[in-house]
């Protein structure tokens, strides 16, 4: 066994975060600074933000699980040396849509400020030495929502799962379907359904991490068909939003409502895991659900 | 009675006008049939030139015409010998989603579908077609069923949405719908859709992913509604028609956007001036769909309902 999964990706993280940086002056410089001062969303504890992001953006006061990006997920979860998937592509603004902006601006946008070109980007790499695809929805790209790039990139990751013979782990986080697709983002509900009858069909598994936050037409696809349920601490997850209850039901809603551990008292999820402890997890479901080693 | 919506107004105004004629006439020995007759045939074409052309907003309220036939009226209408089968054998029987053993011009089926009610007790009975977790375990029960006694299944799409509530996210309300949406992608049998009312996002996709799926003329088919949308993207209330049209949410869009095989025309002036005849329409699109998909083999079937759906949003 190494030394917890935790510090060796903190290193791994930091070796090539900051070389990628260093060389990168204007990248440098958003580096978070020593004196930066954050508050904790959930106990308002005041934190060096710094300290935050090595204990894996989880508040040491209240364990508060922050959002992170897939970046941050990968070097979590995969042994170094893992190889992005690149995002197959789509169509761009298919209709033509604009609110208060065009879609296809907003696209811009958010591609400006996130890594990858769509909300969801797939990793190959091995888990504590066992082969997997890793896919991660990133909610800072337009809530991570489900349009035609992220259920196509679902589909190309469990696809690539199927010719590695391996399994398949998806990081959920969207607010819910794209909008701006209209229909087409719905559609992606059965699309990404086709694709985990094909991985459940070829007998490889499917796990699942819910992340805060995980709703609407996400929830009610993918994201409640894995083998394994994995949600982590106090991450919302539910088919409704809240405010759409509230308005139907008017009263009150219970404690901890859509909460990860009421999703576990109500039987909707397998395990409830911490951050720090995913990894291993990961490995140990992986071990017995892998019908033979596969490295 | 028809009761008119907003936008039928010059038309309403048009038939009490002859209403009115009428009973005058009645009472009296003036000849005033020609000006009937000449109103009638005035309204009747208004009726047409409107119906001909309706905006996507317009569209969404005909879909949720108050009287718009529904499931049952359909099961009246376009079936026969209909058994009903309750009970999702987990928790409860939900009404806002019907199903049972049904006949098609004769062909034995497996039928499920939204019912939104037709008068407030009813509504309240059927949750206005708003289903919960029940419900879509049920459809799964008979969709199950219905692949195991080689019946095609036949799905009426009618509903707001799935119901926002909190037993119903208690009792895993996405899990119930991702399953119900996987069972109709795993049958072993031919499955025809058909959006005859609203088909209201996952709560709509979940009996919705077929072989086939068709709409009736002024149905709309969306991700949300046009009022939700509105308020998440423009964060007004107010942009709803914008939405609407935005979102492509019209049967017509939706035949441009490959997401539907076929529309079925409604009377005009919509489903709700002529039950009976949309029915028929209806009945007679989903045994051509049915018939279309005869004498293919299981894997066949299974194959192409996957590909309809791995083709949307693929280059």
């Amino acid at each position: 066994m190494q030394t917890g999964p935790f510090n060796e990706i903190g290193t791994h993280h930091m070796s090539w975060l900051s070389k990628v940086r260093n060389s990168l002056s204007s990248l440098a410089k958003r580096d978070t600074p020593d004196n930066l001062w954050m508050k904790c969303p959930s106990c308002s504890q005041m934190l060096f933000a710094k300290d935050f992001e090595a204990n894996l953006s989880v508040c040491p006061h209240c364990q508060h699980h922050g959002r992170i990006g897939a970046e941050a997920r990968f070097d979590l979860l995969l042994d170094a040396g893992y190889t992005v998937l690149s995002t197959p592509k789509v169509p761009e603004n298919p209709l033509g849509f604009r609110d208060t902006k065009k879609y296809s601006d907003r696209l811009r946008a958010a591609r400006a400020s996130n890594p990858y070109p769509d909300a969801l980007t797939n990793a190959l790499g091995t888990i504590e030495g066992m082969k997997a695809v890793l896919g991660v929805q990133d909610f800072k790209f337009m809530g991570g929502s489900m349009g035609m790039a992220v259920g196509e990139a679902f589909v190309a990751g469990v696809e690539r799962a199927i010719a590695e013979k391996c399994g398949y782990v998806i990081c959920t986080a969207a607010g819910g379907a794209r909008m701006q697709e209209g229909i087409l983002s719905l559609m992606q509900m059965p699309k990404t359904t086709v694709a985990t009858r094909r991985l459940a069909a070829a007998g490889l598994p499917y796990i699942v991490i819910l992340t805060d936050p995980t709703t609407g037409g996400v929830t009610a696809s993918y994201a409640m068909l894995g083998d394994v349920q994995i949600a982590e601490p106090g991450a919302l997850i539910g088919f409704a939003g809240q405010r759409v209850i509230q308005d139907t039901i008017r009263e009150k809603l219970p404690d901890g409502f859509q909460r990860a551990e009421y999703l576990y008292d109500h039987g909707m999820v397998d395990m409830v895991v911490h951050r720090k402890d995913l990894k291993t997890t990961l490995a140990t479901l992986l071990g017995y659900l892998n019908r033979k080693e596969v490295a | 009675m028809t009761s008119f919506l907003d936008f039928e107004k010059p038309i309403a105004e048009l038939e009490a006008r002859i209403a009115e004629l009428r009973a005058t006439a009645d009472g009296s020995d003036l000849d005033i049939g020609a000006e009937i007759a000449k109103l009638e045939k005035k309204s009747a074409a208004m009726l047409t030139g409107t119906y001909a052309k309706l905006s996507p907003w317009q569209k969404t309220q005909v879909a949720r015409h108050p009287q718009r036939p529904h499931f049952v009226d359909y099961i009246r209408l376009a079936f026969n010998d209909f058994v009903p089968l309750g009970g999702d054998r987990l928790y409860g029987e939900d009404a806002a989603i019907i199903g049972g053993l049904a006949k098609l011009d004769g062909r034995k089926i497996m039928v499920i579908g939204h019912e939104k009610g037709q008068d407030t007790a009813s509504r309240i009975k059927h949750n206005f077609g708003m289903a919960k977790p029940e419900g879509y375990r049920k459809a799964i029960r008979l969709m199950e069923m219905a692949s195991k006694f080689g019946l095609p299944v036949v799905t009426l799409v009618d509903t707001a949405g799935a119901f926002p509530g909190v037993e119903a996210e208690e009792r895993g309300q996405a899990e119930a719908i991702a399953r119900s949406t996987e069972a109709c992608l795993g049958l072993q049998v031919p499955m025809v859709a058909a959006i005859v009312g609203e088909g209201g996002s996952g709560g709509a996709v979940a009996i919705a992913s077929a072989n086939r799926v068709l709409m009736l003329e002024h149905s709309v088919y969306s991700v949300i509604s046009p009022e939700g949308a509105s308020s998440i993207l423009w964060r007004t209330p107010d942009k709803a028609a914008d939405a609407a049209t935005a979102m492509k949410v019209t049967a017509q869009d939706l035949l441009d956007l490959a997401v539907i095989d076929g529309i079925v025309p409604e009377p005009v002036g919509g489903a709700h001036r002529d039950p009976a005849g949309t029915a028929r329409a209806l009945a007679d699109a989903l045994g051509r769909e049915l018939a279309a998909l005869d004498g293919k083999d299981t894997a066949e079937i299974v194959r192409q309902r996957e590909e309809r759906f791995l083709a949307i949003g693929a280059l």
